[in-house]
Formats: C-alpha cells, structure tokens, sequence
C-alpha cells in the first residue's frame, strides 16, 4: 500500500505503524459522569466496518506525524490522507 | 454409514461405488430450537455436541458459502495447550484431550498427529518466560518439557544454531502438540452432526436479526426468514459485521492473517517448530509441502489476501532460523479474515438481546480451540451457563478490568 502523505508525497505504508479506528483521537472527558461508560467504549468497542475505514497512521521511519487514513478495509484502496492534527483542529481542539 | 477398515477393502473390491455424500443439503425449515450461523470448525463442532453431548434436537446450522471456505479451510493447522493464563490453559488443555479423541469419537480421518511443538528460546529471559509457561501448563495438566541448547540440536540439527543475533538457548516442547487436517475437522463435525438430524444449510447468508422487545425470534437470511428459540453466531472473522445487525459494537478488529506453503519435499521437520525472535512458525504437511505463517498484517482487512511486505518479512524470518528453506520454492500463499479481539483471548458468552449468543474473538489462533469451543458453546447453548473452562470468556471483561492478555499488550488488536 502506498500512502499519500500530505506533505511528504507517496510514501511505502512499511515506513508507518498503525494504530486503529480514527476514533481515537477523540479521548472521553474523564470529568464526565458516565466517564468510565465513555472509556469503555472509546477504549474497547469499534465498528469494526467491511468497506470505508477511517484510521490512524503514525510515519515512524519517515516525519513522525500522525494521519488520519481513510481506507477500504475489503480492497485496501485509499481514497483520502490527512494530517490528524488537522482533524483534530477542524473539530475544535486546539492540537 | 461407518467408516472402518473392512468398509475401505470393500470398496476397493466393489469399484468404490458404495461411497455416498457425506451430509445432506436440506432446505431451511420455518423453525428451529437452535439456529448457529457460520459453517466454520466452530459451528459445526457445537452442533455436533449439541446433540451428542447435550441431547438436543431441531437444530441447523447456517452457512453463507460452502462448510470449510472460511479459516477453518485456510489455517496453518497447529494444535497445543501451551498458554500460560488461568483464563485460558484449561480450556486449551480440555481441547487438546479433545483432539486426542476425536477420530473415534466422529468416526473420521481427521489425520490428527501429535508430532510435537517446539518454542525456541534465544535469550535468557526468554527462558524464564518460558519456564514460567512450562510450569503453568504442568499445573494444569498439560505436558511441558525445557530443553536446552544440545537437546534441541539433537532433535533439528537444521537450524540456524549459532546466529550473531538470535543464538538457540534451548526450547519448550510440547510433545502432545502437532497438526491436524483442517477441512477434514469441518466435514468431521458436519458429517456427525447430520447424521444426528442437523440441518446444514449452505449457500444461505444471515443479512439480520428479527428481535422483539429485547427477544431474539429468528434470522433474516438471503432465503427468507427462518425462526428460532436460540440463535447463536459463530462467524469468526465476521464476527464484527454479523453483530452490527443487531446493534452491537464489538471489542474486536478484523485483521488479515497470510499462510505459504512450498513444493512437496521428502520428511524435513519432525514437528512444529517457531521461532523465537521473529514471528515465524512452520511444520510439514503429509503431503511434504513445508506450511509456514508469520505475523498478521496489521491493519484492519476483510480481503482475505495480504501484502508482499508481510510475505518478505516471513521469508526472512524463516530464512534467518532455518536457512535450508531458502532451497524450496513456495507454491501458494493465501489470506484469511481474524476476529482480533481487544485482549487477544475470545468470548463465549449470551449477548444483552435474550435467545442470542456469540463466539468468536479467536484471532490467530482459533483452529485448536475447535472441539473446546463447539463443547463449550453447546454447554452454554444447552444450559444457559458456562462451561467450566471458558468462565472467563466473558463479553463484560473488558469493562470490569478482566482481559486475559497473554502477551500483555494492552487494547491493541494487531499486537496480540
Ligand atoms: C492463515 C491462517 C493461519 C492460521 N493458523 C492457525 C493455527 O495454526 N492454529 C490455530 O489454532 N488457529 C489458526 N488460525 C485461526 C483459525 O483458523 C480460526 O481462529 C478458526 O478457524 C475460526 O473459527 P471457525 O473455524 O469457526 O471460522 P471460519 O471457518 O471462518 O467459519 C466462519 C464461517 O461463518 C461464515 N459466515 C460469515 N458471515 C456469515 C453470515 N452473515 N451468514 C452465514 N454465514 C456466515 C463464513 O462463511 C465461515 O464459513 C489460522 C487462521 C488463518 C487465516
């Protein structure tokens, strides 16, 4: 698999490890009342889909950033690659 | 019919033309007591004690393709009881003992050859990992045997012994471990569970579940509905997808797991062998092909193929512990889809919808765990309580602090 790295360009999925489902860069509030509910789920549970994934890759031998990968787990096909701290951003956290 | 020696000369003389098909293909009733989706080792195997051990009728099992497609036909046929949890030796140990029976119990040749599985240790504290293990199986009443250095190279003079990096310090063998035929385990189970009236309905995929107030009625299916009391999946690498039609999200990634087998060759290895250091394991089939695996991929799959970066890094870790395979060429290599769970150990256990059960959760490392696995879910399908050995495969571990994480390697599927 070949990833496209917004800044570096294509680069061998081998240089990467991977981490999982997107969702986890979206941490529970540990203040909450139903925190412990919350990190159950955020920690154990994913949808686990057959089809368009979006996941976690960290460039490990390359930048060392982290990006959001959106993959087609029955064709392995990657449609879209972005800098997961600009997700993070665009959802309103501040890195 | 009952397969013996005096049926096989018979036949010889007669033209083999007495042999019949080994199971019928019968269409879906409306109704069942028992519906178990997936025709995997899995599924067939609790069918199969459901009547045999536990008495119970009126049961089907429903299979999407054809009995034996799914890992069940793809795995690198490994058996043994060498883990190290108390969550988990008992119940691998009680599957063993299961193997070592089950040609006479189901009147099959499932070619089952407890030739003996052999870790290899490269370093000191591998050795006292292992010595660790070795003890808990003991305890359990498992066979364990620590061998050292000389003793290993008398038994596999073959091996890369004195490698700059991975040295061979010794090893753990487990002499009962081995290889088993694995389509011969599914139509094993398939052919005993027919004859004991189960229906097994092929080319018949579960697209949902009909749940009222929290009760489970029956599946929806590419054939129409078909009603049951108790529904229970057993759809291994499918696990996830199944489980989504009935609201639940579940502690698990599906990953892709590769196997390679090479031309056929004169007797090379005498049992299993792994390699310490590395992720790679191999043995040798009847039929001489050296069957060898590594590492699953990594990352969330349902293709059932793999990449070529995994396919280098299995050839060079076999390269580096037995550098004569290099000589043989490799034939096939083939994927298959592992219901990788969050703690690396499965679950048996009712789900929160009433008349609904799950088993799966197996990873890499399912195909041992078949009769264990059928028996107990039988148990927990026939009686609503768990069997003794698999108590601790329970879904609520997660949440309540339980896992059985053999490999301590925290809530990362592709780890374990
Ligand atoms: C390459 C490889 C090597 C392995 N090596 C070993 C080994 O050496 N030792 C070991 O112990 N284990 C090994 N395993 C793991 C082992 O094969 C599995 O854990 C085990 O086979 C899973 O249980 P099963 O046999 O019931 O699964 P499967 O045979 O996969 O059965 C599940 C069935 O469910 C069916 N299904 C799925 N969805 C639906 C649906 N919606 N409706 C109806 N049916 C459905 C599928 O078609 C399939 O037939 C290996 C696996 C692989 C892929």
């Amino acid at each position: 698999m070949i990833i496209n790295h917004p800044i570096l360009g294509p680069r061998d999925a081998q240089e990467f490890t991977y981490l999982g489902d997107a969702s986890l860069l979206n941490r529970p509030d540990w203040q909450a009342n139903d925190a412990a509910d919350q990190f159950y789920n955020y920690q154990y549970l994913r949808d686990n889909p057959a089809g368009e994934h979006r996941e976690l890759w960290f460039h490990e031998q390359g930048d060392r950033s982290w990006l959001v990968v959106t993959r087609n787990t029955v064709t392995h096909e990657i449609s879209k690659v972005e800098l997961a701290s600009d997700v993070a951003r665009k959802e309103g956290r501040s890195k | 019919m009952r397969f013996s020696g005096f049926k096989v000369i018979k036949e010889a003389l007669t033209g083999h033309k007495g042999w019949g098909p080994q199971w019928r293909n019968p269409e879906p009733k409306p109704h069942y007591d028992f519906i178990i989706i997936g025709g995997g080792g899995h599924g067939l195997a609790t069918a199969y004690y459901l009547v045999k051990e536990f008495g119970q009728k009126n049961i089907a099992v429903i299979e999407k393709g054809w009995i034996g497609g799914g890992n069940v036909g793809r795995n690198t046929t490994i058996i043994r009881s060498n883990y190290l949890l108390d969550g988990n030796e008992p119940f691998y140990e009680f599957s063993l003992k299961l193997w070592e029976g089950l040609e006479q119990d189901f009147n099959y040749n499932a070619m089952v050859s407890q030739r003996g599985i052999l870790n290899l240790i490269h370093s000191d504290a591998q050795r006292d990992a292992f010595t660790r293990r070795g003890n808990a199986m003991i305890l359990n009443g498992a066979d364990a045997v620590l061998l050292n250095a000389e003793e290993v190279r008398a038994e596999v003079p073959f091996l890369n012994f004195d490698d700059a990096r991975f040295p061979i310090k010794g090893g753990l063998a487990q002499r009962r471990g081995g290889t088993v035929r694995h389509d011969a385990v599914a139509w094993g189970y398939a052919r005993g569970a027919d004859q004991r009236g189960v229906d097994i309905i092929q080319n018949c995929e579960v697209t949902g579940f009909r749940i009222e107030n929290g009760v489970c009625k029956g599946i929806e299916t590419s054939r129409g509905f078909i009603g049951a009391n108790k529904v229970a999946s057993a759809v291994a690498g499918s696990s996830s997808r199944l489980m989504s039609k009935a609201g639940m999200r579940l502690p698990m990634e599906s990953h892709v797991l590769q196997a390679f087998v090479t031309e056929g060759l004169k007797p090379v290895i005498p049992g299993v062998i792994t390699f310490g250091a590395g992720h790679f394991y191999v043995s040798q089939s009847d039929k001489g092909g050296l069957v060898f695996g590594g590492d699953i991929d990594g990352y969330n799959s349902y293709a059932q193929r793999g990449n070529l970066p995994t396919v280098e890094d299995v050839c060079e870790s076999g390269m580096a512990i037995m550098p004569m395979i290099g000589r043989s060429r490799l034939l096939r290599s083939w994927g298959g889809i592992m219901d990788m769970s969050m703690d690396g150990s499965p679950i048996i256990d009712k789900t929160h919808i009433d008349g609904l059960y799950f088993n799966g959760g197996w990873c890499y490392g399912g195909f041992k765990a078949t009769p264990a696995s059928g028996w107990c879910y039988a148990h927990l399908l026939a009686t609503d309580t768990p069997h003794k050995t698999a108590k601790a495969y329970r879904f609520d571990r997660f949440e309540h602090g339980y896992m059985i994480d053999e490999k301590g390697m925290g809530a990362q599927p592709n780890l374990h």
